[in-house]
């Protein structure tokens, strides 16, 4: 394999992890220019294709030649010797440092010494010639999260490599910085490198990439060499072996309201203030929150959740007014939470799955008494918990860290489920997931809605709220920009509310 | 050939045994070198070291009187740092648990019968007592607890110094020694002609109750999943500041009952040199049982073994006794790498070309 232009080829690669086969005699092909899609649901095997790329893992079996030379990379230092550069879903900065201290680290430096103006230089020079531009000066914690991401793309440009892989990389943007990261894939690989871009999310790849390989179980399913000559549903088809499904929204009762948020302030001790909210939701309806990551969303589920008490305005629950919120105070009153970041604020990863499961239920008579553990009611509750949700993983014993993003989400989901919530706070709950996962979690929500639960869905992607809700409520630096009616809202118009324009 | 290491789905039950034994061979492995370069004879030294502690039922009954005041300092690390509550004041914790049991042991107008309880649970509560500001200052104010416990050892240090050299001081010998405690104050012997008291039963006790206490109640629990992952537990509705403040008294409690072991038992009065550093050894025996409650007892047995048998062999082959300190050492050492097995997998990487 010694195409003049090809940068990457990866033959035959076999990985296994205990019985589960991760990748199994997986080919891929990377040339100069080349945006390359990898498609795949959770647990295909993208992610440890990337990986063993990376230096992460070594694979079993199998050769990897960059630019037509053998090689094998024993650790992500040897992928960034040979020119290889991985933007991760979860980002690798300093963030008390600026954009330009971000950069130099790992710089080796001339005498103890770094070039900080030949970095600043440098940094101007791939603004202007990829678009991607960043004050050289400001504070990773003042970058929004786009802005963290290009940061990421420029570290790797300043390492010279020559092949970038984007995990999921629209996961975290909204529509508008997506539009500005596929502007800069589309000058990088003009520019002679080569892009793999690893998504599940099919109009990006579509509207993205020149080439697409599709994974299921493992193994390749599907070489696509002009992503236009294929529709959606035959990416789908190839991606999930079935059609897609998403699941519709039927008419349902709207009953009482359950739950209402009159005038809430919290101050200016939190990173966005809520300066007076005022919403409500009722039985049978969904919610949708939209809104630019960071306006307000979190602290607003803070709030509701009761992790965070606000210093002004009430929250009433079925009509009555709670005095006094706290997390256990918010549960008793049968309001379950999907928090946005389930590695962090969800899940203990450390410990087994069946401590993560009963968390928040630990003291329910059902599981505890007098104090005491029920370990036979913990263990097969969390066993038909794993069975009910098609969690994928061993047994409630396994530790939860090792379950896929997915299995981890609907993890979540199940043990805020288990207890029947009248209202269900849900923040991203399918960020990174694939279309099966996120179908899954959609149609739960919905079968909740119909049985009369109200849901409230913080959620960055439009298509998801569009999807779901019934009304839609649009933050801006902490105020309720707008409030509409799902029947007769366009997109452009939320957008618009989302960018602080008033219509 | 190069290694990687892999993280585990789940770590195999036998570890717990097969993971501190290896790190105890090695140790003794690794400190083979030092008795050669005293000029010993390795075996014949080691056989001294351990089989001097086991070789008649007195020494045996030793090793667990020597073994009983770092079982409770053990379990006391082992349950604090499971909530990553960093109680390095074990030590100090144990001091102030000494001097309550010595102060109760001394007064007068108790009732005989009421002594030993009252010792036993004054102790307790002085250990909770001295844990519960490191824990209030961690939880109120943020003040990392790792300084405030290690400090307040020397605190109470000092306290019981000028205690000894002031109002506590012996009046007839002058030495910095406390008055001896009533002699009903004393623990009863659970064994003839031996000091086997009622202080190493509890401590063996306590390790089941502790471990019990850990894997089976809505506390332990809690106090794995604080420990673990603070702000999933805040989320989950978990009362993290007052698991951290019963953490502490827990953990406050069973050092101050080491101290109650050491005055009632064995020594019947408090004097400077009551605590040869129980309270840091506990450190290194809790990490040596991998934080286990159960775990703790053989790892206490493991160090009592090694102190009394150094003497022994010090004796027989020259070699200083101070070796005792190197494996000490050398244990935490070789223990902290083998724990690393329990989360992680080595994979050994074969080079292609």
């Amino acid at each position: 394999m010694s195409d003049p232009g090809s940068l990457l080829s990866m033959q035959g690669i076999c990985k296994r992890f205990g019985a589960v086969q991760a990748n199994n005699q997986v080919d891929l092909n990377l040339c100069e220019g080349d945006i390359l899609g990898l498609l795949g649901e959770n647990g295909a095997g993208k992610t440890t294709l990337m990986n063993i790329l990376f230096g992460t893992y070594q694979a079993d079996e199998g050769k990897i030649a960059i630019k037509g030379r053998q090689t094998t990379i024993h650790s992500t230092a040897d992928a960034l010797e040979l020119g290889i550069g991985m933007v991760h879903q979860h980002f690798h900065l300093v963030h008390r440092h600026t954009v330009l201290e971000n950069l130099m680290v790992g710089e080796p430096g001339r005498m103890g010494r770094l070039d900080f103006s030949g970095a600043r230089k440098r940094l101007m020079e791939i603004g202007l010639q990829f678009g991607l531009k960043l004050d050289p000066d400001a504070r990773v914690s003042e970058l929004t999260i786009g802005e963290q991401q290009r940061l990421e793309i420029i570290k790797a440009l300043f390492r010279d490599a020559k092949i970038l892989i984007l995990d999921e990389p629209t996961a975290v943007l909204t529509p508008k910085e997506a539009e500005g990261l596929f502007d800069a894939l589309r000058a990088l690989a003009a520019g002679g490198m080569g892009i793999i871009f690893i998504s599940h999310k099919l109009n990006e790849v579509m509207a993205v990439t020149n080439r697409v390989i599709v994974m299921r179980s493992g193994s390749v399913s599907a070489l696509v060499d002009v992503p236009k000559e294929v529709t959606k549903s035959d990416l789908a088809r190839l991606m999930c072996g079935h059609e897609l499904n998403p699941p519709k929204k039927t008419s349902s009762q709207l009953g009482d309201t359950l739950l209402k948020l009159s005038a809430i302030r919290t101050g200016s001790s939190t990173h966005q203030e809520l300066k007076g909210i005022n919403l409500s939701v009722q039985g049978g309806e969904i919610l949708g929150i939209a809104g630019v990551s960071g306006n307000g969303q979190k602290e607003l589920a803070d709030v509701i959740a009761g992790v965070f008490s606000p210093t002004e305005g009430s929250i009433e629950v079925k009509g009555k007014m709670v005095p006094r919120t706290s997390p256990r105070v918010m549960q008793e009153l049968k309001i379950g939470r999907i928090p946005e970041d389930r590695m962090t604020t969800g899940l203990v990863t450390s410990l087994p799955l069946y401590v993560s499961m009963v968390l928040p239920w630990i003291r329910h008579p059902f599981f505890s008494r007098f104090g005491v553990l029920r370990r036979n009611e913990i263990q097969s509750f969390t066993s038909e918990m794993i069975k009910r949700f098609a969690i994928q993983a061993t047994g409630p014993e396994v530790r939860t860290g090792t379950l896929s993003g997915g299995n981890l989400q609907k993890a979540l989901l199940a043990r805020e489920l288990a207890f029947e919530p009248e209202v269900l706070l849900a923040s991203q709950p399918t960020r990174g997931l694939d279309v099966a996962a996120a179908e899954f979690i959609h149609r739960q929500f919905l079968s909740m809605r119909e049985k009369g639960a109200a849901i409230v869905l913080i959620s960055e992607d439009l298509e998801e709220l569009f999807a779901l809700s019934d009304r839609i409520v649009v933050m801006y630096e902490g105020r309720i920009a707008g409030e509409r009616k799902i029947d007769g809202v366009s997109v452009e118009e939320i957008g618009l509310l989302m960018a602080g324009v008033t219509v | 050939m190069a290694f990687r290491l892999e993280l585990r789905e789940q770590t195999p039950v036998w570890f717990n045994i097969v993971l501190p034994l290896t790190a105890v061979l090695s140790t003794l492995l690794l400190c083979s070198g030092l008795v050669a370069l005293a000029g010993a004879n390795v075996l014949h030294a080691y056989s001294e070291l351990f089989l001097s502690a086991v070789s008649s039922r007195f020494n045996l009954v030793e090793t667990f009187v020597k073994a009983s005041p770092l079982i409770f300092t053990g379990l006391a690390v082992a349950v604090a740092f499971r909530a990553k509550f960093w109680n390095i004041g074990a030590e100090g914790q144990l001091l102030s648990g000494a001097m309550a049991a010595a102060y109760i042991g001394g007064i007068e107008s108790l009732p005989s019968f009421s002594l030993v309880p009252l010792m036993i649970a004054a102790s307790a509560l002085a250990g909770a007592g001295w844990a519960l500001l490191p824990a209030i200052l961690r939880t109120r104010f943020k003040v990392d607890d790792v300084v405030t416990t290690l400090l307040l050892n020397f605190v109470m240090f000092y306290v019981m110094t000028a205690l000894l050299d002031g109002p506590w001081k012996d009046p007839l010998s002058g030495y910095p020694d406390s008055p001896d405690i009533r002699m009903d104050a004393e623990f009863p012997i659970l064994l003839r002609a031996t000091r086997l008291h009622l202080g190493v039963l509890i401590s063996l006790l306590a390790a089941p109750m502790i471990w019990w206490l850990i894997r089976r109640t809505t506390l332990g629990f809690s106090i794995s999943a604080v420990g673990e992952n603070p702000s999933a537990s805040a989320y989950g509705g978990i009362p993290i500041t007052r698991v951290l403040i019963y953490t502490a008294l827990i953990s406050g409690g069973l050092a101050g009952l080491a101290g109650a072991g050491e005055v009632g038992g064995l020594h019947f009065q408090v004097m400077a040199g009551i605590s040869p550093g129980y309270g840091y050894t506990g450190i290194v025996i809790a990490m040596l049982a991998r934080l286990n409650p159960i775990g703790v007892v053989p790892a206490a047995l493991f160090f009592a073994v090694v102190v009394t048998g150094a003497e022994a062999m010090s004796r027989a082959t020259g070699v200083p006794v101070f070796l005792a300190d190197v494996i000490q050492g050398t244990a935490l050492a070789t223990m902290l790498i083998a724990q690393l097995f329990t989360t992680y997998r080595i994979r050994t990487l074969t080079t292609q070309d």
